[in-house]
C-alpha cells in the first residue's frame, strides 16, 4: 500500500481515478488545487462561484469515498508556469498550449512536489485518459514510457508529452485502459456525485471563454484595429480587432466576407497586422520544433540523429508519418533536448500554430509517446 | 482515533447539554409563541434558559437575544448599533485583529456611509487604549474590541479600553468574547461593555445557537424582521433545544473554568516547548495575556497549511489559524495586522486544547508535533527552492 496523492478536479473522471487508486487498496489523499482567484473573495455582489461549486463537487466525493480530502492552493506556481507563458504566447502572435504547461509544471511539477516533499505520497494520480508503462532498458534499468489512453476518442497523452522520467515515475493514470463510457458506469455504479456532470471544455482560467478577456484583464492589453492581409497577394482585405486576440487556423470572428473562406495563416502583434489565407495555403509539410523534450530523456534516434516517427499538430489532429531531424550536427549544441528539430511529414498537416505543441508518437506502435515541442514560424 | 487540538474552532457537545437538549428535540416540540400547552412548556424552557444564561453571564434574562451564532450576534449588535446611532454620528471604531464577524460586517456598513477605522495592535496583538482613544471623535457610534483573539489567543485590555469608551457620550461598546467564553472570566457588567457576544459551539455547546447580551437600555435595530421574538430584537421561531443547551453548556463552563484553565495552562507550556524545541518555531500572540488553551505558533519558512494537512494524516486535527478550508492565498489578517510579512504568516499554526483534552493526547501530540512541523519546515525549503517540480529526482 501507498499513499497517493489524487488531483481531483470535481469531475467524473478525476472522480473515478480517486475510487480506482482507493479501491487498487492505496491510501488516498484527495486534493483540489485553487489555481486561479476563484469566488471567496469578499463581495456579495460577484455571482461567479464555479470553481467554489467544483471543489465542493471534489469534496462530496471524497467524502463518499472516505479519504482524507484538501484545498491546495497553487495559485502562484500556476501563475508562473502556465496563466505567464499564456499570455506570452498570444501577445506574441503564437498559439499557447496551457494543458501542456499545467501538467508539466502544475500538476506533475508543483503537485508532485508537494506530494512527495510534504505530504509523504508516493506518487500523484490523475483522471487523464493516458497509459503509463514500465519498461526495462538494455541494462535492466527502469524506463516508463508514456502510452495514449485506450479511449481515442478521450485520449490526453498529447497534452502529457513533456513528462520527465522522474516525472512519470510518480504518475499514476487509472483511467488510461478505460473508455469515457465504461468510466460513467464505475461511476453509477459507485453513485458518486459527480457521475452524471456534464463534460467541461474551457481553459479554466478563462471564465468567460473568451482569451482576449484574459489579456486585458491581466495583461492591460489594449486592442487597437489594423489590416488583415492576404497571404496570396499582401492586399490589405480587411480590418481586425487587435492582432494580438487572434490564433492561427482561426476562422470564425473575422468579420470578413470574401467568398472563399479564409483562415488566420499569421498573427504579428509586433506590426499589429494578421495574414489571411484560404484553407489550403495552411497546409505545411515541413516546420520546426523548439523546447523539445523525449519521455525517455533522450531522442530516439542513433547518435541523436534523424528518426522516423508520427507527428501531431493539435489535441484534435491526426498524427501523421514523419522524418525527424535535429538542426545542426548531431551531437552539436545546436541539437538534442533544447535544440530545434524538424519535422518533415509525409502528408501535408494544417494550421501548424506556432508555440502549439507537436507531439510525436512512435512509427511503428502508434499509442506510444516519444516526446514533443513546440512548433516555431518557419522564419523563427 | 485521532488527536482533536482545534478547540478554537468547535469543541463536542458536553453530555450535560445534550442531555438537557433532548425532551426539546423529542416530545416538547411546541412553539414557544403558542399559548397551548406545549408552546407553554417549550416557552418556559426558553424563558428559563435565557435566566440561566443571564446569570452565569452577569446580566439580567431581558438583556439576552438568543442568536443563531456568534457571527449572527456580532452582526446584530454592529449593523443594529450602526443603524440605531446613525443620527448622531457614522463613525464605527474596531481593532485591526477582530473576527471577520465583525470585521466583514463594517465593512458591509462602509457601502452605505458609514466610517471604519481599524486601530492597530503591536507585534503581540495587543490594542494599545489610548491609540484607540484618538480614533474616537464625536460623530463615533460604535466601538468593537474582541476579548481574545480566536487565532493568536492575545487578550485586550477591555476593562482600559471600556474606560476611554465610557468616557465618550452616545459611544456604544461592542465585545466579541466568543473566543473567550470558554475559558475567561466573563462578567458583561464588569467589562463596561454595551454588547457581547458569546457563542455556543466555542464551549461545548452546541452549533448553530449563540447570543448577544445587550446592556439595558441600549438602542439596537433589530436586523431579522418578522415575528416579536426576543423581545423584537430577532424574529423567528426559537431554537428551543439550541437555547437550552447553551444555556448549560455555559453553566457547566463557568463552574469548571478554574481547574479547566489551569490544566489547559499546563498541557498549553508542555506542547509549547516541545514544539520550540524545533528550529525555526517562534510564538505568535502576547506571551502572557492570552488564552490558557491556544498555542500559536509561527515555523520560520514553513507552509502552514501543509503542517495542518500532514498533522491531519498523522491523525492529529489541528489549523493554520481560522477554520478555513477553502485554500484562500491570503495570510491572516490578524497575523499581518500584527506585523508579520505575507511569507511570515503562511508559516502558522495554531493547536487550541479545551476542557476534554486529555494529557495522554498531548503526550502524543509532543512526540508527533514536532516531528511533522521539522520534516514540513524541511519539505518547505525543498518546495520553496523548485517550486515547479524541476528537479524532483527518481
Amino acid at each position: 500500500m501507498a499513499r497517493v496523492l489524487v488531483a481531483m478536479s470535481g469531475g467524473v473522471d478525476s472522480s473515478v481515478a480517486a475510487a480506482l487508486v482507493a479501491e487498487a487498496g492505496h491510501e488516498v489523499v484527495g486534493v483540489w488545487m485553487r489555481v486561479h482567484e476563484g469566488a471567496d473573495a469578499y463581495s456579495e455582489l460577484k455571482k461567479s462561484c464555479c470553481s467554489a461549486d467544483a471543489a465542493e463537487d471534489a469534496r462530496r466525493v471524497a467524502a463518499q469515498l472516505d479519504v482524507p480530502f484538501y484545498v491546495l492552493n497553487l495559485e502562484r506556481e500556476f501563475e508562473a508556469g502556465v496563466i505567464r507563458p499564456f499570455l506570452a504566447a498570444y501577445l506574441g502572435g503564437e498559439t499557447p498550449s496551457p494543458c501542456v504547461d499545467c501538467n508539466s509544471t502544475v500538476k506533475f511539477g508543483a503537485l508532485l512536489g508537494r506530494a512527495r516533499r510534504l505530504y509523504g505520497c508516493d506518487a500523484v494520480a490523475t483522471g487523464h485518459y493516458a497509459r503509463r508503462e514500465t519498461v526495462a532498458d538494455a541494462d535492466g534499468r527502469p524506463v516508463h514510457r508514456l502510452r495514449r489512453g485506450v479511449d481515442r476518442a478521450k485520449d490526453q497523452a498529447y497534452f502529457l508529452y513533456g513528462l520527465r522520467q522522474d516525472q512519470l515515475a510518480h504518475a499514476w493514470f487509472p483511467l488510461g485502459e478505460l473508455t469515457k463510457a465504461e468510466v460513467r458506469d464505475l461511476a453509477r455504479a459507485r453513485g458518486l456525485a459527480t457521475a452524471e456532470k456534464p463534460e467541461s471544455m474551457e481553459i479554466c482560467f478563462v471564465p468567460t471563454g473568451d482569451p482576449r478577456d484574459a489579456l486585458r484583464a491581466r495583461t492591460g492589453w489594449l486592442p487597437v484595429e489594423g489590416p488583415a492581409i492576404d497571404a496570396r497577394d499582401g492586399r490589405v482585405v480587411g480590418s481586425h480587432a487587435g492582432a494580438a486576440g487572434y490564433t492561427v487556423g482561426q476562422r470564425r470572428g473575422l468579420g470578413l466576407a470574401l467568398g472563399e473562406p479564409r483562415y488566420v495563416s499569421r498573427v504579428d502583434p509586433g506590426a499589429n497586422t494578421i495574414v489571411l489565407a484560404r484553407r489550403a495555403d495552411l497546409e505545411t509539410r515541413r516546420f520546426a520544433l523548439a523546447d523539445v523534450t523525449f519521455v525517455a530523456g533522450r531522442p530516439p534516434g542513433a547518435e541523436g540523429g534523424p528518426f522516423a516517427a508520427r507527428a501531431q499538430v493539435r489535441h484534435r489532429a491526426e498524427a501523421v508519418a514523419a522524418e525527424v531531424r535535429p538542426v545542426g550536427a548531431p551531437g552539436s549544441a545546436a541539437s538534442g533536448r533544447d535544440g530545434r528539430w524538424v519535422v518533415d511529414t509525409q502528408v501535408p498537416v494544417w494550421a501548424a500554430a506556432p508555440g502549439q505543441a507537436c507531439v510525436l508518437y512512435d512509427a511503428d506502435d502508434p499509442d506510444l509517446v516519444i516526446g514533443g515541442g513546440r512548433i516555431v514560424r518557419d522564419d523563427g | 482515533m485521532a488527536i482533536y487540538l482545534d478547540h478554537a474552532a468547535t469543541t463536542p457537545l458536553r453530555h450535560e447539554a445534550l442531555e438537557a437538549m433532548l425532551p426539546y428535540l423529542g416530545g416538547a416540540f411546541g412553539n414557544p409563541s403558542s399559548a397551548h400547552s406545549f408552546g407553554r412548556a417549550a416557552r418556559n424552557a426558553l424563558d428559563e434558559a435565557h435566566e440561566r444564561l443571564a446569570t452565569s453571564l452577569g446580566g439580567s434574562a431581558r438583556e439576552i437575544v438568543v442568536t443563531s451564532g456568534g457571527t449572527e450576534a456580532n452582526n446584530l449588535a454592529i449593523k443594529g448599533a450602526a443603524w440605531a446611532g446613525k443620527a448622531r454620528g457614522h463613525r464605527l471604531v474596531m481593532s485591526a485583529v477582530e473576527h471577520h464577524a465583525v470585521g466583514h460586517a463594517m465593512r458591509h456598513l462602509e457601502k452605505f456611509g458609514f466610517e471604519v477605522v481599524e486601530v492597530p495592535v503591536d507585534r503581540d496583538g495587543v490594542v494599545d487604549p489610548d491609540e484607540l482613544d484618538a480614533a474616537l471623535d464625536d460623530r463615533t457610534i460604535l466601538v468593537s474590541v474582541m476579548l481574545a483573539n480566536n487565532e493568536v489567543g492575545t487578550i485586550q485590555p477591555i476593562r482600559e479600553i471600556a474606560e476611554r469608551v465610557r468616557a465618550r457620550r452616545g459611544v456604544l461598546f461592542h465585545v466579541d468574547a466568543v473566543q473567550a467564553a470558554p475559558t475567561l472570566d466573563l462578567d458583561v457588567r464588569e467589562l463596561g461593555a454595551d454588547l457581547v457576544t458569546i457563542s455556543a459551539h466555542k464551549f461545548e455547546g452546541p452549533k448553530g445557537v449563540g447570543a448577544l447580551w445587550i446592556r439595558r437600555g441600549t438602542q439596537l435595530l433589530a436586523q431579522v424582521h418578522g415575528g416579536s421574538q426576543e423581545r423584537h430584537r430577532r424574529a423567528g421561531t426559537e431554537n428551543v433545544a439550541g437555547a437550552v443547551g447553551m444555556a448549560v453548556a455555559y453553566e457547566c463552563a463557568c463552574a469548571d473554568r478554574p481547574t479547566t484553565a489551569i490544566r489547559l495552562r499546563a498541557l498549553r507550556a508542555r506542547l509549547a516547548a516541545a514544539c520550540l524545541a524545533v528550529d525555526g518555531v517562534e510564538i505568535t500572540g502576547h506571551p502572557a495575556e492570552r488564552l490558557p488553551g491556544l498555542l500559536s505558533l509561527r515555523v520560520r519558512g514553513a507552509d502552514g497549511v501543509a503542517i495542518s494537512v500532514a498533522l491531519d494524516l498523522d491523525g492529529i486535527a489541528a489549523s493554520t489559524g481560522s477554520a478555513c478550508s477553502t485554500g484562500s492565498p491570503e495570510p491572516s489578517h490578524v497575523l499581518t495586522a500584527m506585523g508579520y510579512t505575507d511569507a511570515e504568516a503562511l508559516g502558522a499554526l495554531r493547536l487550541s486544547m479545551g476542557r476534554s483534552t486529555t494529557d495522554a493526547e498531548v503526550g502524543e501530540a509532543c512526540l508527533v508535533v514536532p516531528r511533522v512541523i521539522a520534516e514540513i519546515r524541511d519539505g518547505s525549503a525543498a518546495q520553496a527552492a523548485d517550486p515547479l517540480g524541476v528537479r524532483l529526482g527518481a
